[in-house]
């Protein structure tokens, strides 16, 4: 930048770090997140794990970016969906949770009554999913009203979908919802082209979903999915207008689903040249190279890195594997937090 | 000065707003314009900014009170009807009914369901609904037939830590009146014998209890005795005082506005067969509305639903068996 006085080269400078630090940081979220889903997948391949595997694939950029730029400690919610690894962890999931949760844990979240991507810690900001899609929206809502009634403004709920989901009436309520109680809501709408098997052309009509945006009232942003900075930059704008009482955002990422819906599903019917069209690529490696030309990562940082991710992974995993199953004569057996009104068999406590 | 079933929910909503300040009310028209039976009228002005009107849209009304209850509020649902419920259904049996189960968090949100027929309300704002949100594990369901119940269950419904659907209904709404509002009521969970016989017993809940009483009277000129339980919930059912009752008359009738399929009758008849039958002297009879969708011609609801007349006959035969 040739004519800049050196006061803005300065601050140029500091944004440039702030940039790398912020990339990079979002980089080791992708990469923990592929490097689990790659272990869980060859676990349930291997018959270890039971119900569905369910990968983000391709989606870990739009997802991290997310996940990222919330703050669990400020009182931040994130509600993630089954393409969410990235985003889960880089909000403040820990590893730990994830990997008991697809092993039936006992001492998981979910202590083995549900499973693999049904998990969260409602109270630390993350809503455990419900497989309903768009049922999680209005959720978060939930949560953000009650944070407004004491006085929160400042707080911001993100909240995940796929083309798939925009489709749901659940959707549609949570986000005009939203809308009329001016909530600080993030909405991530990932247009992976595929809801399992169903391409886009049979589950909406509109030339983009970011079209929807204006028709709620609400503000949209059209990205580009798999690049990394592009998610960076537009979730860092619509966290920083919600946490500002602008309402709701829309960030609609095109990208494409580079799994199957769930890991018994071998999605050949998706066409093996999208890949090689607009939207088709992996952010991960896209993110990789990135690294590399910036030089913001050496060659050596980044197998380091790979490294000692797998070695979190493996270690995870183990741990999770290594844990009691949950037992089904010490289970309660009751669904209600009031015990004397449970029906059914109680034990003698 | 009277005090009918509807001041009551009223009167409890405002002292549980008044107590608990996570307590809200969130629904249709419920704010300014009180409800469209009026059973938050004045409420919003009392307590502004806790009594908030929803877009139409149940499966987000409900939905976001489960997010409400995540972070510690208690808030109040209000279905316009009971019927309209279907719409958030999945947000009440899915994610309200399974939050504490699954995640050890509780979910303590009351929805109230404007529930049972009227004249000329039809297939679509008439329905009770009691028996489906029974039988889903994670909910509890309160069928008050009294001012008293109203209020008291109510209150209860609000403190409880879990959801509570609260099945009120519109018949007694205006109809059904008490002196003064009670100091203690039974505790939920409890049947509560309406009137004490010893011919037979019929078991019935909510408006169902008062066509039941009226029965009762009938045959009591031609010299039957009827106990009449009230359920007050029909989850959980208070088992043991039906069977207690059944111990005492030997004759089962169970009655409900409900649809004839499974529900409330047939599981107060499959209780007590499985754990009472040798207390029994004939085999235990349901009374259900008629299985078809809800008439709206007055002649033709009034023949659907149990009346004291079908509960009378029903019983007269009872007792001949």
């Amino acid at each position: 930048m040739p004519h800049t006085t050196p006061s803005v080269a300065s601050a140029a400078s500091v944004d440039a770090e702030k940039n790398r630090e912020r990339f990079v940081s979002a980089f080791r979220w992708m990469l923990l997140a592929r490097t689990f889903e790659d272990k869980i997948a060859a676990l349930y391949r291997a018959g270890k794990i039971v119900g569905g595997v369910y990968l983000g694939r391709g989606q870990e950029a739009f997802s991290a970016a997310l996940g990222m730029q919330l703050d669990q400690k400020h009182g931040d919610v994130f509600a993630g969906l089954i393409r969410d690894q990235a985003g889960r962890m880089a909000f403040g999931e820990p590893l730990l949770d994830s990997a008991r949760t697809y092993l039936g844990s006992a001492e998981g979240p979910m202590r083995g009554r549900d499973g693999n991507i049904h998990r969260g810690r409602p109270l630390r900001g993350m809503p455990a999913m419900i497989s309903h899609l768009g049922a999680m929206i209005s959720v978060v809502n939930g949560m953000l009203m009650a944070k407004r009634f004491r006085g929160r403004t400042d707080v911001v709920g993100g909240a995940t979908i796929g083309d798939g989901g925009t489709s749901t009436g659940a959707f549609h309520e949570g986000l005009n919802q939203a809308a009329v109680e001016r909530l600080p809501l993030v909405v991530a709408v990932a247009d992976n082209q595929f809801a399992y098997s169903t391409a886009t052309e049979h589950q909406y009509a509109c030339e983009n979903l970011v079209d929807r945006a204006i028709g709620y009232g609400v503000r949209g942003y059209r990205i580009d999915g798999t690049d990394l900075e592009a998610c960076l930059e537009a979730f860092a704008e619509a966290i920083e207008r919600a946490r500002r009482g602008e309402g709701p955002q829309m960030v609609v990422g095109k990208l494409l689903r580079l799994a199957g819906h769930g890991e018994h599903d071998d999605a050949r019917y998706i066409p093996p040249d999208l890949r090689d069209k607009p939207f088709g690529g992996d952010c991960l490696p896209l993110a990789r190279e990135r690294l590399l030309d910036e030089k913001w990562l050496s060659q050596d940082e980044l197998d380091e890195l790979v490294t000692t991710t797998q070695e979190s992974v493996d270690e995870a995993v183990a741990r999770a594997q290594s844990e009691p199953d949950p037992n089904p004569f010490r289970e309660s057996w009751h669904a209600l937090a009031t015990k004397h009104l449970a029906e059914g068999t109680l034990p003698a406590d | 000065m009277a005090i009918t079933y509807l001041d009551a929910i009223r009167e409890a909503q405002s002292r549980a707003l008044e107590e608990d300040e996570n307590v809200y009310i969130y629904g249709q028209d419920v704010a300014a314009f009180g409800g469209a039976f009026k059973a938050t009228k004045g409420l919003s002005e009392r307590f502004p900014g806790r009594v908030i009107d929803a877009p139409i849209s149940e499966d987000a009304i409900v939905g976001s009170a489960v997010g409400a209850a995540i972070e510690g509020m208690r808030p109040i649902i209000e279905m316009q009807f009971a019927d309209f419920s279907s719409i958030g259904f999945n947000q009440i049996i899915n994610q309200s009914a399974t939050q504490f189960w699954r995640t050890g968090v509780p979910c303590p949100i009351t929805i109230r369901l404007p529930s049972g027929g009227t004249e000329g309300s039809g297939p679509f704002h008439s329905q009770s609904l009691e028996s489906i949100y029974a039988h889903y594990p994670g909910l509890i369901v309160m069928t008050p037939a009294t001012v008293e119940d109203a209020y008291g269950m109510l209150l209860e419904a609000i403190r409880i830590d879990d959801p509570v659907i609260f099945c009120e209904h519109k018949l007694l709404y205006y109809h059904l009146k008490a002196d003064e509002l009670p100091k203690t009521i039974l505790p939920v969970g409890k049947a509560r014998i309406a009137r004490a016989g010893r011919h037979a017993t019929v078991v019935a809940c909510s408006a169902m209890v008062h066509e039941a009483l009226r029965a009762a009277r009938e045959l009591a000129e031609e010299g039957w005795q009827i106990e009449v339980v009230d359920l007050r919930s029909a989850k959980p059912i208070d088992t043991d005082t039906i069977l207690a009752s059944v111990a005492r008359t030997g004759r089962l009738l169970a009655v409900s506005e409900s649809f004839p399929w499974g529900g409330l009758t047939a599981e107060v008849v499959s209780r007590v067969s499985a754990e009472g039958f040798h207390l029994l002297d004939a085999p235990p009879q349901r009374l259900n509305s008629k299985d078809t969708p809800i008439p709206y011609h007055p002649n033709l609801w009034r023949a659907h639903r149990p009346t004291w007349q079908t509960i009378a006959a029903a019983t007269r035969n009872l007792i001949q068996l």
